[in-house]
């Protein structure tokens, strides 16, 4: 590797060529702060706007100082971080931000986890010397999943790298110029009225609390509160595997049982594991990727699970609606058999069922409310918390998460299989529907369950299954941007995959939009992955139908998997919608 | 909540149809985004909102993309402009020749700031920077038309007559109806 | 018609030597006489058309139609337009300045019928002209505006007779891009938008990367307010660029070039259009020119309103249909451009220099201006200065020879009081400096800069504090707003200043300014922020004493800040009339001193009303 020479703050080292400063510095443990940069080189998301101007540093021999986020090391270049000329102006550019902005952190939503906030105290700004107009715009709250507040926004451009680069989406955009620039969506649109998919991938990278998620904490404390209502709760998979890092737990922890000792605590009268759902989703999907099959129906079949996908295609390929599995996703499912079966079972009136998700998403939140979920003109899931409020919910009542015994979901509708467990990553859920297709298809039982060449962090991936004598060709994207490559395959006529798993967030629901913070660093959401495969492999049972309470659901409530009460309860349409 | 605002285009089918064929005619569509915003401008007068969703979904780009372009430009306008475009150039030259001094007498005269337009809908107040005739300083623009060496008085005259010439035209219209 | 070889333009030039030598002196200039009148922007505001229309009625009438009437660019005396060049074979061409239709008539009369020149409006031209004038010692020297004034710009025949498109014929017929770069670099020509660079070392940077695709841009934004050199040059002599990119292209390896200018000068691009048809016609642009098998085409793209783009990376952006915002540098746009391709760029004024650099050689370049300028410049003269208009000077001439001897004095006897150049992103020059060498580093060194050209000069009625006020709204408004030291900066600054000029400061400000503008400078993303605080650094460093009268004693001296005048009524003067009374908006003058009148100063807002009012000058001003 071709390495050059630099020197800083006075030591000398050699660095590979294409380096930016910041990067060597860290090499020789010397920290520059950072706001707008960002740079997940796995995912291939890297926002290098070079326009906070908090990384400044001097470089000899130039006139202006440079970021070093951005600018690339060369040849016999002497740096220096810690000059009181660089130190001065990285600190006006924090006073500036703050000059613009309002400061209330004690009742933000990112207080604690802003990255505008830390570096104010990393920098011990106490007073700030320029106070003059704030931008005064609008909060739009219009969404269930999101709400935006231009007012601190301090235009990192990283929402908007996440919406047009990585989801191409679209939806953001600088706007105006100069000091009432920020970011928003088109025409000042409410967030609602744009095609938004509310993936929340701008929330999960907005450093301030410019962008972040509606917090319906308050409305879950109300439920458990009203003697009148029974109130459940649903976990989906990648909560267990990413909550704890916010009870200082290693990423990657698993607090499975953690989690559904804490739910009870709160007092949930149920609690859940979406897990159960997930199997439920596998049955259905399997069924109906087999049934295209042996019908010559529509393929290649795409995963429906994901609720911000669900909203990209009726929004960007609205053409193609015929194409995805009508299957809800689990946290419906979940939802529906609550209203349904288990309202029977226990003899309660699904009017005074509360059913709360705790989900990694921000989608999810908007999605319980579609009016193409309902069964009998009833949402099916009335609240959703993403990990981070369920945690903030936990710290507020002092859970000592860390340190809660284990304890199981409640049964009948509590138990799940290796295969809901990695529902939670990419190319878990094809890999799911893979093992039980296969068995349904070859009659034999499949040996080994683990399909390696499904597994992985790439964009897209592609692999060729052996069933008996079919050879089931198999896609997988992660990001709506990976997705849209392969829609358009799709659309042009040219795809050759038999099935394919789409999940909007970057390595899946282990890096959704309301999962705890990430801050840029991917090896988070690696370990996060880990986890997702060390649980799945700890189970007994890895293969969704295997699951004994979801065959009992078959048996005494729903019959076969794809029929008729299945169809009624389990499946969902689409709605072809404008681009804006 | 689930639908979007639909492209209710109140505009005449003939203009919309010279902005389709002047789009058609075009090799790289998209990165000649501006040229068209300027065509775009000059055959409807003003950018509305429908307008650039239309263009957005003609060049099949987010319409998040145009709005930041058109609120990006100081030139393109999103509000219906008023019958004259009155520009006080604002340009050094002109700025120290006094130009501050007949921007607030127009400002009064047509009781809006910058941008604004008049309440009887004949004056769009422009603020600009130097048109290149700094050699007859101040000056400022009607419509295509060049007014220099202004003062406050001068320019007061100036929006009188044409408000007064503005009045004879609507009677005239009145009376041949 | 196509011109397919070096020889049928140089037959085209011959056809045209009359008609140039008609305009250059006079001398073997054919036998029919003409009138050249000035129709550019400026020449048309102050009345070119009607003196056209005057014109052509005088001539029918006196039965004269055999002299031709020509449209030209402008001679750049802004100051008595509009201008007009009487050429009759075998005379001195004469100009004439404030030519309205009354004196076009008079001048057809007179010196067309007669054959006396009308002295009344005769214009003394202050630069060389070939053969003419060249008796005294000129200070001006025109190379970039060389044909503007001269040359019909809605007419490739003209430009080709004034030697158009020889430079590019030779470069081709060589056939040596190499040694057109070298050519260039060794002239010394460096870039006339502002920053300075050498314009050959960025073509060798663009023509040392891999061959493909290349572009080559003409900046033609010229944002500076105040400025318009750039203008004149391309609706005066719009060929002499087309043929500069040519050139360019063909030394850098770009088949492309592109004209970004302002849509706020609709009468350039139309001559532009023009001049890209005209030149395709001829074969001039195109396929295969003059049979050297490089193709050029020459597109044309809009701006809409942003001074920022005049920046390079973000006149690329907005080249390429987005928001102008600038991106840092490098990588810089020699390597990646246009496309994320190699382009260069360069300014209208730097590229109307090439062809005359490749016909009389890089050493005729050099030897003009000082020892790291070379050249001339064109400045735009304006502001309180007699001769308003556009000035080309070799570098190294002094801004007294400027603005005095140039430029004839100050308007109406006042003092001087500085210049600004640069525009937004310069400084002031005082008195002390006048006798400054004007160049690249001199410049600099005194807290300025070259800047595009733009020239502004002050005299004792104008308030510094107030002009850096102006030029930081304007960077203010003008700033993408994409990093943090000039989208927040900018409007502290303005915001603080605004506070000085309305009687609201205190003498921190002046620190808190020099805090900030010093800051910026080195942490903004572009060179727009990084100059923005000149203006205010420069003022606050000449003009400190007004900065304090402003923020200690609350005063404006020249009355420019309304927020520092104080009114009051002389109880001598005031007889009790109570005009004043009556006409003011704010009903703060009460009766005082029986008859005398006062004003509640802590109530006026200072609207002047009282003033134009009192007819007893018992107001007064403080
Ligand atoms: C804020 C800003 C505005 C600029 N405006 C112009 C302009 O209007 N015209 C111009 O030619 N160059 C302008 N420049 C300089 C260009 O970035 C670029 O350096 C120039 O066009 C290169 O051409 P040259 O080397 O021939 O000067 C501007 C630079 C900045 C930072
Ligand atoms: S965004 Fe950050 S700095 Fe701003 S109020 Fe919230 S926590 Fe505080
Ligand atoms: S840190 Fe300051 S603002 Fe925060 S709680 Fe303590 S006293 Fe209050
Ligand atoms: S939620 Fe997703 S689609 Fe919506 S604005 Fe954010 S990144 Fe874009
Ligand atoms: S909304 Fe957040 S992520 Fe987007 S630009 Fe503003 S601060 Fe950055
Ligand atoms: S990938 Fe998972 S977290 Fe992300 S939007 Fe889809 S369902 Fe939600
Ligand atoms: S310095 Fe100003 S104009 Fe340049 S990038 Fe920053 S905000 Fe934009
Ligand atoms: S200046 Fe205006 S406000 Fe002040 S006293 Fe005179 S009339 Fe009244
Ligand atoms: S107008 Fe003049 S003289 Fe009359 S009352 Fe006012 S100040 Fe006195
Ligand atoms: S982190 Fe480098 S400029 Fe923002
Ligand atoms: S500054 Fe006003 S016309 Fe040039
Ligand atoms: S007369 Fe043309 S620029 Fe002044």
């Amino acid at each position: 590797m071709e390495t050059v020479k630099i020197t800083i703050n006075d030591i000398e080292l050699r660095v590979p060529k294409g380096r930016t400063i910041l990067e060597a510095a860290k090499m020789i443990d010397i920290q520059i702060p950072t706001l707008c940069y960002l740079n997940m080189e796995g995912f291939h998301i890297a926002n290098q706007t070079s326009s906070c101007r908090v990384c400044l540093v001097e470089v000899v021999g130039r006139a202006a100082l440079v970021p070093s986020c951005s600018e690339k090391v060369t040849e016999g270049m002497v740096i220096r971080t810690d000059s009181a000329k660089a130190v001065a102006a990285r600190r006006m550019s924090v006073e500036l931000l703050l000059s613009n902005h309002p400061k209330e952190c004690l009742t933000c939503q990112k207080n604690l986890e802003c990255e505008l906030q830390s570096l104010a105290q990393r920098l011990g700004i106490t007073d700030i010397g320029f106070e003059g107009e704030m931008m005064n715009y609008e909060i739009d709250h219009s969404s269930l999943s999101l709400v935006k507040n231009p007012n601190k926004c301090i235009m990192c451009r990283r929402c908007e790298t996440m919406c047009n680069e990585v989801q191409t989406c679209g939806i953001l955009s600088a706007i105006s110029r100069g000091f009432d620039a920020y970011v928003g969506p088109a025409f000042h649109l409410d967030m609602v009225d744009t095609s938004c998919t509310f993936c929340g991938q701008c929330v999960a990278v907005c450093p301030t609390g410019a962008l972040t998620e509606v917090n319906n904490v308050r409305d879950v404390v109300d439920a458990l509160n009203d003697p009148s209502k029974h109130v459940v709760a649903q976990v989906a998979p990648a909560i267990r595997v990413a909550i704890g890092e916010m009870f200082d737990m290693d990423p990657g922890t698993i607090t499975t049982g953690q989690l559904a000792t804490s739910l009870r605590r709160l007092g949930f009268d149920g609690v859940f594991d979406t897990d159960f759902a997930a199997d439920l989703t596998i049955l259905e999907e399997a069924s109906e990727l087999v049934h295209r099959i042996k019908h010559g129906g529509r393929l290649p079949i795409l995963t429906s699970c994901c609720p911000a996908w669900v909203r990209f295609f009726e929004h960007q390929f609205p053409d193609l609606l015929d194409v995805p599995s009508t299957c809800k996703s689990p946290q419906m499912m979940m939802g529906t058999i609550v209203k349904t079966y288990y309202a029977e079972k226990l003899n309660i009136d699904p009017k005074d069922l509360v059913v709360v998700s705790i989900m990694p998403c921000l989608a999810k939140k908007a999605e319980a409310a579609r009016m193409e979920m309902d069964v009998d003109s009833m949402h099916n899931v009335d609240l959703v918390l993403s990990t981070r409020e369920f945690g903030a919910m936990l710290k507020e009542a002092g859970t000592n998460f860390a340190h809660l015994p284990s304890s199981d979901f409640d049964s009948i509708l509590g138990e799940s299989t290796g295969a809901a467990v990695i529902f939670g990553t990419t190319g878990g859920v094809i890999e799911a529907a893979v093992r039980t297709a296969y068995e349904w298809l070859t009659g034999e039982v499949l040996k080994n369950v683990n399909f390696e060449q499904l597994r992985g962090l790439e964009g897209i991936r592609s692999a060729t299954v052996k069933i008996g004598d079919m050879d089931l060709n198999i896609g997988i994207a992660h990001e709506l941007g990976n997705a849209r490559k392969l829609l358009e395959e799709i659309r042009q006529g040219k795809s050759h995959y038999h099935a394919i798993e789409i999940m909007a967030c970057p390595g899946g629901c282990i890096g959704g939009g309301g999962q705890p913070y990430h801050h840029g660093d991917m090896e988070i959401i690696r370990k996060r992955q880990e986890a997702i495969y060390r649980e799945d492999a700890g189970k007994t049972k890895r293969k969704s139908h295997e699951n004994q309470e979801v065959l009992k659901l078959y048996e005494e409530y729903l019959g076969e998997p794809y029929g008729e009460m299945a169809h009624k309860l389990l499946h969902t349409k689409y709605t072809a919608k404008d681009r804006i | 909540m689930e639908t979007t605002k639909s492209t209710a285009m109140d505009f005449s089918k003939e203009t919309l149809k010279a902005l389709d064929d002047y789009i058609e005619s075009l090799d790289d569509k998209q990165g000649l985004l501006i040229h068209i915003l300027h065509k775009a401008q000059e055959l409807f007068g003003y950018l509305p909102q429908d307008l650039q969703l239309y263009i957005a979904r003609k060049l099949d780009i987010p319409a998040a993309k145009v709005f930041g372009v058109v609120s990006f430009y100081s030139f393109f306008a999103q509000e219906k402009r008023g019958k004259h475009n009155v520009s006080i150039c604002m340009g050094t030259a002109c700025f120290v020749q006094g130009a501050e001094r007949v921007y607030d007498a127009l400002r009064s005269a047509l009781g809006v700031e910058a941008g604004g337009t008049s309440e009887d809908g004949l004056f769009t107040l422009n603020a600009v920077r130097c048109i290149g005739a700094c050699g007859l300083a101040p000056v400022a623009l009607i419509d295509d038309k060049v007014f220099g060496h202004l003062s406050e008085e001068k320019i007061k005259d100036i929006i009188k007559e044409y408000r007064e010439g503005m009045q004879d035209e609507d009677q005239y219209a009145e009376s041949a109806v | 018609m196509k011109i397919n070889t070096l020889s049928q333009l140089s037959k085209l030039r011959e056809d045209g030597a009359a008609v140039c030598q008609l305009r250059e002196s006079g001398i073997g200039g054919g036998s029919t006489a003409e009138i050249l009148v000035g129709m550019a922007t400026c020449g048309v505001a102050a009345g070119g058309k009607q003196t056209f229309a005057a014109l052509e009625r005088a001539l029918r009438n006196r039965g004269l139609s055999h002299v031709r009437l020509v449209k030209v660019g402008c001679i750049g005396s802004c100051y008595c337009e509009p201008t007009i060049q009487v050429n009759i074979p075998g005379q001195e061409p004469v100009f004439y300045g404030n030519v309205d239709e009354d004196a076009a008539i008079a001048i057809v009369d007179s010196h067309l019928l007669k054959g006396n020149v009308l002295e009344s409006n005769r214009l003394q031209i202050g630069y060389e002209k070939a053969g003419l004038n060249s008796k005294g010692q000129k200070k001006q020297q025109r190379i970039a505006l060389r044909n503007c004034g001269s040359v019909d710009p809605e007419n490739i025949m003209d430009y080709i007779a004034f030697r158009g498109y020889e430079a590019l014929g030779k470069v081709l017929a060589e056939g040596n891009p190499e040694a057109v770069v070298n050519s260039i670099k060794a002239s010394g020509l460096r870039g006339r938008g502002g920053g300075g660079f050498s314009t050959g070392s960025k073509w060798q940077a663009t023509a040392q990367q891999p061959t493909g695709e290349k572009y080559i841009i003409c900046n033609a934004d010229e944002g500076d307010p105040g400025a318009f050199m750039d203008r004149s040059i391309l609706e005066g002599d719009p060929h002499s660029v087309l043929e500069a990119l040519a050139i360019g292209g063909y030394a850098t390896g770009a088949n492309k070039g592109i004209i970004y200018i302002r849509a706020e000068y609709p009468l350039a691009i139309e001559r532009l259009k023009i001049a890209i048809v005209q030149a395709e016609e001829l074969g001039l642009l195109g396929k295969n020119i003059l049979g050297s098998g490089f193709d050029f085409t020459v597109e044309l793209r809009l701006g809409a309103g942003a001074f920022v783009c005049g920046e390079e990376t973000a006149l690329i952006h907005s080249v390429e249909g987005g928001r102008g915002e600038p991106t840092k540098k490098p990588p810089f746009p020699s390597i990646s451009g246009y496309l994320k391709k190699p382009t260069t760029v360069n300014n209208v004024e730097t590229l109307a220099n090439i062809p005359p650099i490749i016909l009389n050689g890089a050493g005729w370049f050099s030897g003009i201006g000082t020892e790291k300028s070379k050249g001339t410049k064109v400045f735009a003269l304006v502001g309180k200065i007699n001769n308003v208009g556009l000035v080309e000077v070799p570098m190294g001439t002094t801004l007294r020879e400027i603005v005095y001897e140039i430029g004839g004095g100050i308007r109406n006897d006042r003092d001087f009081r500085a210049v600004q150049t640069g525009g937004p992103s310069g400084g002031v020059i005082t008195k002390a400096d006048l006798d400054t060498p004007i160049d690249y580093e001199s410049l600099k060194e005194i807290g300025s800069m070259m800047g595009s050209g733009g020239m502004i000069v002050m005299d004792d009625s104008d308030c510094m504090v107030n002009i850096a006020k102006f030029y930081l709204g304007f960077t203010r408004d003008e700033s993408c707003g994409k990093c943090t030291p000039c989208r927040i900066g900018t409007k502290r600054m303005h915001e603080i200043l605004e506070r000085i000029t309305n009687g609201e400061g205190v003498p921190e400000d002046l620190v808190k300014l020099e805090r900030l503008g010093n800051t910026i400078k080195i942490s903004a993303l572009c060179g727009l922020g990084q100059t923005a605080p000149n203006p205010v650094l420069s003022t606050l460093k000449y003009f400190q004493d007004e900065y304090k009268a402003h923020v200690i004693d609350h005063k404006c001296s020249t009355g420019s800040c309304k927020g520092l005048l104080r009114y009051r009524i002389s109880e001598e003067a005031c007889t009790g009339c109570r005009a004043c009374v009556k006409v003011c908006p704010v009903n703060c003058i009460h009766l005082a001193n029986k008859p005398a009148y006062r004003i509640d100063s802590a109530v006026c807002t200072r609207c002047g009303a009282c003033l134009a009012a009192c007819k007893f000058d018992a107001v007064i001003v403080e």
